[in-house]
């Protein structure tokens, strides 16, 4: 990615890389947290909820930033929400129509992208006051931020869960014969806090920066 | 220009509810085929797999080959040479025939919301309120021998969880094997009906203690088939799916669904 550095301003490059690490949205903003429990189990739900986000997160952003002058403020909730639902819908419909086996396993939670905060901040905090070019960024930078953390996540329960990656086994597990005894917390939700717990004092270790003052 | 306004408000915020409306049903009705064809795939896949035919493809995450070969033509297959049957079984509240229906086209779930071929059943626990007059079975072959496969429903905690039992047509009372196509239970815990692991504790229990239908969904551990043959071991934090999941078996083979016409299998 260094070698897009060169033609994107220091704006745009901070709208993209920032979400990643420094203003993490699930790590530092600790937002979208309920989708990242649930669809981590296994890699490739999180892979196209990861996917699916990103791309609903992104759109919103751009649709709300080129409506910004022209959105009443008193209903400005209203109408960002009005756009994220409608994306989501159409975001549904497409899984449902091409990816099947996975939208029944991701079920309520691609509906749920809907109150996912993450989507609705980035609309309210970014996409208001931005440009569209940036708003895009912004929303492909966010998304890739709640893609890292689910992808680590799922990769983790998978593999100490079902000792399998992407469905392949990888570990062994004795149940079919193997040498592997599954981690069975990790196929439960508390598996993953522990994990993005783990996650979010990994990367405070690394940038202090992020530690909140002591009350 | 004023952002104000009543009438701008009024009049910007029937814009967006238009043109999000327009996109929202174009691409539900755009992709309504292929989203068709994928569930009547699904649930022929399922029908396979409950009847043994072929692997369990499911969160176990088997890599079987055979499973991922999977192509709508092979399942096809299954059904055009005549290795799955479908019947039509005319229900206890209907007094006509089902002769007159063409088994390949009749869409029962169509038939169960249209008042002139479906019936109310009594109240049930099930909450069935319509059920088609005609229903629609599979006769499968399977290497270990026959099975009848009845399509099932019943409440679930957040929407109707549909699925197949497989019975074994020998003694009509033998089950071998549950599966849901349809539910929106909460993942990890309801969602656990599609466990392979839970679904494997199902072959083998028997449904009719004498005419009664007796297996059920119990809370704990029930014990190995042979020496509990009528309970199955409950969804831990799942209460709501584990009884709905009793209920539709209760309804679906008692009296008042599949009942007569398993009686007529034993």
């Amino acid at each position: 990615m260094s070698a897009q550095h060169g033609i994107f301003g220091k704006a745009q490059r901070e709208a993209l890389i920032d979400p990643l690490f420094n203003n993490n949205p699930i790590a530092l903003q600790v937002l979208g947290v309920c989708s990242a429990l649930a669809v981590t189990t296994k890699l490739e739900t999180a892979v196209v909820m990861s996917i699916a986000l990103t791309v609903v997160l992104t759109f919103s952003n751009v649709i709300i930033s080129l409506m910004r002058n022209f959105i009443p403020p008193s209903i400005r909730i209203v109408v960002q929400l009005t756009v994220i639902a409608s994306l989501v819908i159409i975001t549904d419909q497409v899984l449902k129509a091409y990816v099947f086996e996975v939208s029944k396993q991701l079920s309520v939670f691609v509906g749920l992208i809907i109150t996912n905060c993450i989507v609705m901040g980035r609309a309210e905090a970014y996409a208001m006051q931005n440009s569209p070019g940036l708003s895009a960024l912004d929303g492909i930078g966010n998304g890739l931020g709640y893609s890292l953390v689910l992808i680590v996540v799922a990769f983790f329960r998978e593999l100490l869960g079902s000792g399998k990656l992407f469905g392949l086994t990888v570990l062994n597990p004795i149940t079919e014969g193997g040498w592997y005894n599954p981690n069975g917390l990790m196929v439960l939700a508390p598996g993953a806090f522990f994990l993005i717990g783990f996650f979010i004092w990994g990367l405070r270790a690394w940038k202090p920066d992020q530690i909140e003052p002591e009350e | 220009m004023k952002l104000d306004s009543t009438g701008y408000i009024i009049g910007f915020a029937a814009v967006v509810c238009l043109v999000a409306s327009v996109f929202v049903s174009g691409s539900a009705v755009a992709l309504k085929d292929k989203q068709d064809e994928n569930k009547l795939l699904d649930q022929q896949k399922k029908v396979l797999t409950v009847s043994g035919l072929i692997n369990d493809d499911n969160n176990s995450g088997s890599n079987d080959d055979e499973v991922s070969d999977l192509t709508p033509e092979v399942v096809r297959g299954f059904f055009a040479d005549g290795k799955v049957s479908p019947q039509l079984v005319a229900m206890p509240g209907f007094e006509g025939s089902c002769d007159s229906l063409d088994v390949n086209t009749y869409d029962v779930r169509k038939a169960a919301k249209d008042p002139a071929q479906s019936y109310e059943p009594p109240e049930n626990e099930a909450k069935v309120s319509s059920v088609a007059n005609c229903s629609l079975v599979y006769n499968v072959t399977t290497p270990e021998g026959e099975r009848v496969i009845l399509p099932i429903r019943g409440p679930g905690l957040w929407s109707t969880l549909r699925g197949y039992l497989a019975v074994d047509k020998a003694d009509g009372n033998t089950v071998k094997g549950l599966i849901f196509y349809e539910h929106a239970e909460t993942p990890g815990l309801g969602g656990e009906v599609d466990n392979s692991r839970w679904r494997g504790l199902w072959p083998g229990r028997k449904v009719y203690d004498g005419d009664t239908v007796s297996l059920a969904v119990k809370k704990g551990q029930a014990g190995t088939p042979a020496e509990d043959p009528y309970s199955v071991d409950g969804l831990s934090g799942a209460t709501l799916t584990s009884n709905g999941v009793t209920k539709a078996i209760t309804f679906w083979l008692g009296p008042q669904g599949f009942g007569p016409f398993m009686q007529s299998v034993r």
